[in-house]
């Protein structure tokens, strides 16, 4: 958290500081298959996030003992690039923040992947941010699972992110980096849609029982309409390869 | 997972379909609860816990250092895990794994998040501040590292005074002051295994969890979460979690307080 001496209000009539309301998303854009060499992959923004994410595999696990014959590992690499962030440059690689977010991650996909159709296999993810400003892992994981699906990649559901937390005594959705930097509570939240069930929970700042509902509530609503972006990624994509392989017959 | 762990985690699994565990625990009790301040005089403070057969030490340092850039008028906390090779067979040596990186950041998230220790207070002139350091060694692991190492970090700051800083030197032969304390966290973490959740696992019961969740309080609000392992938890469950761990607080503070002869 930055210092509150300099805290600018973050809320003026109501809106925030991009002018958004509470219950508002930042605009999200989601391509897919935007990588040659990748089994699948994803480019997202999301506000000013820019986010690259790649999958290979099913493949031969590397090193070899750490193959399970009854699945298919997962491994998942988020990292920042160090010309991603306003502040001062950063260092390429991981550090202990994306390290434990790639840790949270992996397990978010662990869920919904169907392991035991790939055994003795591993299935790479990489998460790339290249522009962040708020809400990079949330953003990436919704970016990841698209790129899974675009890989083909047998999964129980597409997963989105999203996350909630409170400025001063408002719920609010979709923290940008200025509201992270400031906000009294922030929660990222995976989600698998076809059940609610939550995969990813994250929170960290002061939230009442009621506050935690009102955002847990929050999060619901507006996965519904990043599921329908997700889709739509995927559906272009493909009516796209079918156009290009109809072409040339 | 060996071969007899697969068993074991089987055997919790069969057991929990008629509510029972291993040890024969309530679902929402801990195990026994053992805090021991103070017990590396070196350290600024200090203390090990018992949860049940997991042990952990946390031990605090003082730096006098510089504030961050961003935040100049108050010092700093940082925090590690280590998760020691003579804890477990199962703990390595090498570079931290990400296990001992996330243990590190959900402890100082609670306690950063609420405003345990009053940083401006450890500022003691321009541009000179206290940078705490705390540091959480895993002695012997039996599961739910997270509320055995909230607790010993809590504890041990708990514990904590502050050496004498004189003409731009640290005499730490003299400790002149508590350190400064608004708050105090504790932290419940549940261990979910087929549709039963139960509180402080014990290493079998970790192996045989689908799905964790930590929730760190101060008992009037949350102050930190981390969901862990790639299992799902419902919103209803989280709602449940959440009374038990704000009810578990009262507890959980009662007994550091107890040991440490310091409340809030």
């Amino acid at each position: 958290m930055a210092s509150l001496a300099n805290k600018p209000d973050l809320i003026v009539n109501g809106k925030r500081v991009d002018g958004r309301d509470f219950d508002e998303l930042r605009p999200i854009k989601i391509e897919a298959g935007v990588l040659k060499n990748a089994d699948g992959s994803a480019y997202l923004e999301w506000g000013n996030n820019k986010i690259l994410a790649g999958v290979y595999g099913p493949k031969e696990v590397f090193p070899r003992h750490m193959a399970d014959p009854s699945k298919a590992i997962i491994k998942c690499r988020y990292t920042m690039a160090p010309f991603s962030s306003l502040a001062d440059h950063g260092r390429t690689g991981p550090n202990r923040r994306s390290i434990e977010i790639s840790k949270v991650t992996k397990e978010v996909f662990e869920n919904v992947v169907i392991l035991s159709e790939f055994p003795n296999s591993e299935i790479d993810i990489f998460i790339e941010v290249l522009q962040g400003d708020g809400g990079t892992r949330a953003a990436g994981i919704t970016a990841a699972s698209v790129a899974l699906a675009n890989a083909g990649i047998y999964m129980k559901d597409l997963v989105y992110a999203v996350s909630a937390g409170r400025i001063e005594d408002k719920i609010v959705l979709d923290f940008n980096m200025i509201e992270d930097n400031y906000s009294e509570a922030d929660m990222p939240i995976a989600v698998a849609p076809r059940n609610n069930d939550i995969l990813l929970l994250q929170m960290d700042g002061g939230l009442s029982k009621e506050q935690l509902k009102e955002a847990v509530g929050m999060v619901l609503e507006a996965g519904k309409k990043i599921s329908v972006l997700q889709k739509a990624a995927l559906n272009d994509n493909y009516k796209k390869a079918t156009e290009q392989y109809g072409q040339k017959q | 997972m060996e071969s007899i762990d697969i068993i074991k985690s089987n055997y919790i699994r069969e057991l929990l379909m008629d509510g029972v565990r291993e040890d024969s625990r309530g679902l929402n009790d801990f195990r026994s609860i053992k805090v021991a301040p103070g017990v590396i005089e070196h350290a600024e403070g200090s203390a090990q816990v018992d949860l049940g057969s997991t042990r952990v030490l946390a031990g605090v340092k003082l730096i006098m250092g510089e504030p961050m850039s961003d935040t100049p008028d108050q010092g700093t906390m940082s925090m590690a895990a280590e998760l020691l090779p003579l804890a477990s067979a199962d703990y390595e040596t090498g570079p931290p794994s990400p296990d001992s990186i996330e243990l590190a950041r959900v402890v100082d998230r609670g306690i950063r998040a609420g405003n345990c220790i009053d940083l401006a207070d450890l500022l003691v002139a321009e541009g000179k501040a206290w940078s705490v350091y705390a540091d959480l060694y895993i002695l012997n692991y039996d599961g739910n590292l997270f509320d055995a190492g909230e607790l010993a970090v809590m504890s041990a700051l708990m514990n904590t005074k502050v050496p004498k800083y004189e003409d731009d030197k640290v005499i730490r032969e003299e400790r002149i002051k508590d350190i400064k304390l608004n708050n105090i966290v504790t932290s419940a973490t549940f261990a979910k295994i087929g549709d039963k959740i139960l509180l402080d696992m014990n290493r079998n019961e970790g192996n045989a969890a689908d799905a964790r969740l930590t929730v760190a309080t101060d008992g009037s609000v949350v102050r930190a979460m981390q969901k862990g392992l790639n299992g799902g938890i419902t919103v209803k469950e989280i709602d449940d979690m959440v009374d038990t761990a704000m009810a578990k607080h009262v507890e959980l503070k009662s007994i550091m307080e107890k040991a440490t002869k310091r409340s809030l």
